[in-house]
């Protein structure tokens, strides 16, 4: 049986992109405001704050999903993957490669939660067409409407080949 | 948020144990819709019972051709189960059809069953809604009712439940399986939901401190002609207006077996035996379909903006029984 948590803070552990973070957190904390306010990764953005938006949109152990409506306390133990843990070292990812060379943003504020769906679209492996992109890409808005060179982007880094 | 209290549950007796000492903790899986509402105070839980670390997640075939689903699989997982996708498409393409894919990876089985309504005076709580507060009026009656039930509404409440996943569910006459202070039992699935009726701020037959264990699919699939017809807004991320799922058999070109159920009318996914009844035995033809249609809405009632949606029901029937019948998936 796992111990009954306090009612005040409590301690997790959590891989943020490669480095162990021993924090103690309190249970009304989401993973957003960790990210953001604690750990200082702007990156990851808050847009609506209630799962409407996909700005937000981080990788947890792999995964995409929406860091507003996650509580940092229910992650203890997870390997969280944020947009400044895309690239390696001056190496860019190619997703990142691809929305460069795709001019695939304008203001750039949806692009981080953009770049971690499309991540996880990618690890996820339901999309081969365009409009399976589209559709599969559909939680993540962008109100500059830079879509058809996200999708196109997109269709590159899932297509090396096409694009060379 | 308010404040609360955080435990997280090693095992369903230790989750139902804490939920039945605390009347006002809540159980927390994906936490897509808690945190929202937690966010907008319109529920303010003492303390939060976490269930995700439970072994709950398992997929499991039953002898007798059944499927068990764990309350813990996620949207995700569920739609793109083999086993789903190859006997159950109808829920596939239901639960595919919701939210968005950061949420269905977030968003459980049992949590989405529990999901509470979208309409707006529920949603802010500045306003009477006798869902969140019992007693204090329902706005929506006079007010804007684009979103609202066309069926089994009642002078309280005239709210939808939102869920895709459920309509699939209630067609496909599943069953829930659950755990509480007085044991295990059994629920089937026109018996989760509840009409509002008197007490909207129930919205299911769950005992306080009930937990959902798991779903279960009989064996019947309807695997060859199974649709799921979503209407909205917008073409993704969009709750349905009027939704359709429509299952049949079919049998030297007569239907043997027939399931229908809408979503975004009622208050529960709404399924109405003899709509299903009018279709057993005959050739599969659209002047049939749309008497069906008309059947279902013969005691429809609009409340001045959602009035479109008697006749987006009748022509969404048609169109889903028509893509059952072709054994495909939305046009
Ligand atoms: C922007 C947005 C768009 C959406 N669009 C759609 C859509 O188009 N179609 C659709 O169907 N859904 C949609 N959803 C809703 C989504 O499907 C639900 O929020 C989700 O399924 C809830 O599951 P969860 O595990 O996150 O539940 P939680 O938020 O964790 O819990 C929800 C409720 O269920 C209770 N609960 C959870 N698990 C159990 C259990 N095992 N036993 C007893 N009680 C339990 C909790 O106490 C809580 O009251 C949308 C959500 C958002 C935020
Ligand atoms: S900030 Fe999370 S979805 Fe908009
Ligand atoms: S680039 Fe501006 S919102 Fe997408």
């Amino acid at each position: 049986m796992l111990p009954v948590m306090g009612d005040e803070t409590c301690a997790i552990t959590l891989k943020v992109n490669g480095a162990t973070l021993r924090l103690q957190v309190a249970p009304w904390t989401t993973l957003l405001d960790l990210l953001r306010e604690r750990l200082g990764l702007t990156g990851t953005k808050k847009g609506c704050d209630h799962g409407q938006c996909g700005a937000c949109t981080v990788l947890v152990d792999g995964v995409r999903i929406n860091s507003c409506l996650s509580l940092a306390v229910m992650r203890d133990g997870a390997s969280v993957t944020t947009v400044e843990g895309l690239a390696e070292g001056e190496a860019l990812h190619p997703l990142q490669q691809a929305f460069i060379d795709h001019d695939a943003f304008q203001c750039g504020y949806c692009t981080p939660g953009q770049l971690c769906s499309a991540v996880g679209l990618l690890a996820e492996g339901h999309a081969s067409t365009d409009d399976q992109i589209r559709e599969l890409m559909s939680g993540n808005l962008c109100r500059c409407g830079a879509y058809p060179n996200i999708v196109a982007a997109i269709g590159q880094a899932m297509r090396p080949r096409r694009s060379a | 948020m308010n404040p609360f209290g955080y435990t997280r549950a090693g095992d369903v007796a230790e989750a139902v144990r804490t939920a039945a000492s605390d009347g006002a903790a809540q159980f927390i899986a994906g936490g897509t819709n808690l945190v929202d509402l937690m966010k907008e105070r319109i529920t303010a839980p003492s303390r939060l019972i976490d269930i995700t670390r439970l072994p709950l997640r398992a997929v499991e075939s039953l002898p007798d051709g059944g499927l068990k689903i764990g309350a813990l699989v996620s949207n995700h997982d569920l739609a793109y189960h083999p086993e789903v996708v190859a006997r159950y498409p109808l829920l596939s393409q239901a639960i595919l059809a919701g939210a968005s894919p950061q949420l269905r990876n977030m968003a459980s089985t049992g949590g989405n069953l529990l999901q509470r309504t979208r309409c707006y005076y529920f949603y802010d709580a500045a306003l009477p809604c006798n869902k969140r507060a019992p007693g204090s009026g329902c706005p929506a009656l006079a007010g804007v009712n684009r979103i609202h039930a066309i069926l089994g509404a009642s002078e309280q409440c005239i709210a939808v439940h939102p869920s895709d996943m459920c309509v699939a569910l209630a067609a496909l006459a599943a069953t829930v399986h659950v755990t509480g202070p007085a044991g295990s039992r059994t629920i089937e699935f026109a018996a989760f939901h509840r009409l509002p009726g008197d007490t909207p701020e129930r919205d299911t037959n769950l005992q306080p401190g009930e937990l959902v264990t798991a779903v279960e699919l009989p064996r019947q699939g309807f695997a060859a002609h199974a649709s799921y017809l979503k209407v909205r807004d917008r073409h993704s991320y969009a709750f349905a207006l009027v939704s359709v799922a429509a299952a049949l058999e079919l049998e030297d070109g007569k239907i043997a077996e027939a399931r229908l159920a809408l979503g975004g009318v009622a208050h529960k996914p709404w399924r109405d035996p003899t709509a299903e009844d009018l279709l057993r035995g005959r050739s599969p033809d659209d002047a049939l379909f749309a008497r069906v249609g008309e059947h279902l809405v013969r005691d429809a009632r609009g409340r001045g903006h959602n009035d479109f949606k008697i006749a987006l029901v009748r022509r969404a029937v048609v169109r889903a029984l028509q893509q059952a019948v072709a054994g495909g998936s939305q046009a």
